[in-house]
């Protein structure tokens, strides 16, 4: 794992967090929705966020590819080898 | 899509429809306008002895008119492909500030400005005037649109 960009998902992910989570309850296995309690308006956030941190565009099957922080790091990781 | 269908679509009747009117539509943004009878319901209780239109319902007809109106113009492409589906739509946060009451049998207009519709979450900036063309409320509506087959 990218130690790098998985810091940089983190601080993303921290801004949009409730407050009954604790960034210390990320992990790389962590769902989104179910354990993160993340809303689906602000997972558009994180990944409008990852776009621009990133430089990268998502499509909407990426969208849907994206239940975890791994997801998440794998289809950064994609997006940063096709660039 | 003529203003009137993007009305008739919408998945709000009486009493909770608060959109009258669709002055402009277009990708970027959407004038609408509505009146608040004195007969609303809800004027028999905010406040007992005054009646004054609730900040939720000004909120909530900034997002009939500012964000649902403007989602399904957005849609229409899907809406028209789709015909046994509808729109289904979540408010996911709104941020507003109020500045001026609005009356019964008040008119308001809201025009509404796109910030963004990507991954089905429209963002919008909204403004309520009233008649005399003062500021009622303004602020900050997103909300999730999605097309859900009529069952």
């Amino acid at each position: 794992m990218n130690e790098e960009r998985y810091h940089k998902l983190r601080d993303i992910i921290q801004i949009y967090l409730p407050e009954d989570v604790s960034v210390t309850d990320i992990s790389e296995k962590s769902h989104f929705t179910d354990e993160l309690n993340i809303n689906s308006a602000h997972l558009v956030d994180i990944v409008l966020d990852v776009e621009d941190t990133f430089d990268i565009m998502l499509e909407n099957e990426d969208m849907e590819q994206m239940q975890t922080v791994k997801d998440a790091l794998d289809i950064i990781e994609t997006k940063l080898s096709k660039k | 899509m003529e203003n009137k269908d993007i009305i008739d679509l919408l998945p709000y009747k009486a009493p909770f429809l608060f959109v009258e009117e669709l002055l402009e539509v277009n990708e970027d943004r959407v004038v609408g306008s509505y009146t608040f009878s004195r007969d609303l319901d809800f004027y028999q209780g905010h406040f007992k002895d005054f009646p004054i239109t609730p900040g939720v319902i000004l909120t909530e007809c900034c997002a009939q008119i500012g964000l649902v109106c403007l989602g399904i113009f957005l849609l229409e492409t899907y809406i028209a492909e789709n015909k046994d589906s509808n729109i289904s739509v979540g408010l996911s946060s709104s941020d507003m500030d109020f500045y001026h009451p609005v009356l019964p049998d008040e008119k308001v207009t809201v025009t509404s400005e796109k910030i963004y519709f990507r991954f089905n979450k429209l963002k919008c900036r909204v403004k309520m005037h009233n008649a005399a063309g003062q500021l009622v409320c303004k602020g900050i509506i997103s909300g999730m649109l999605k097309l859900k087959d009529i069952e």
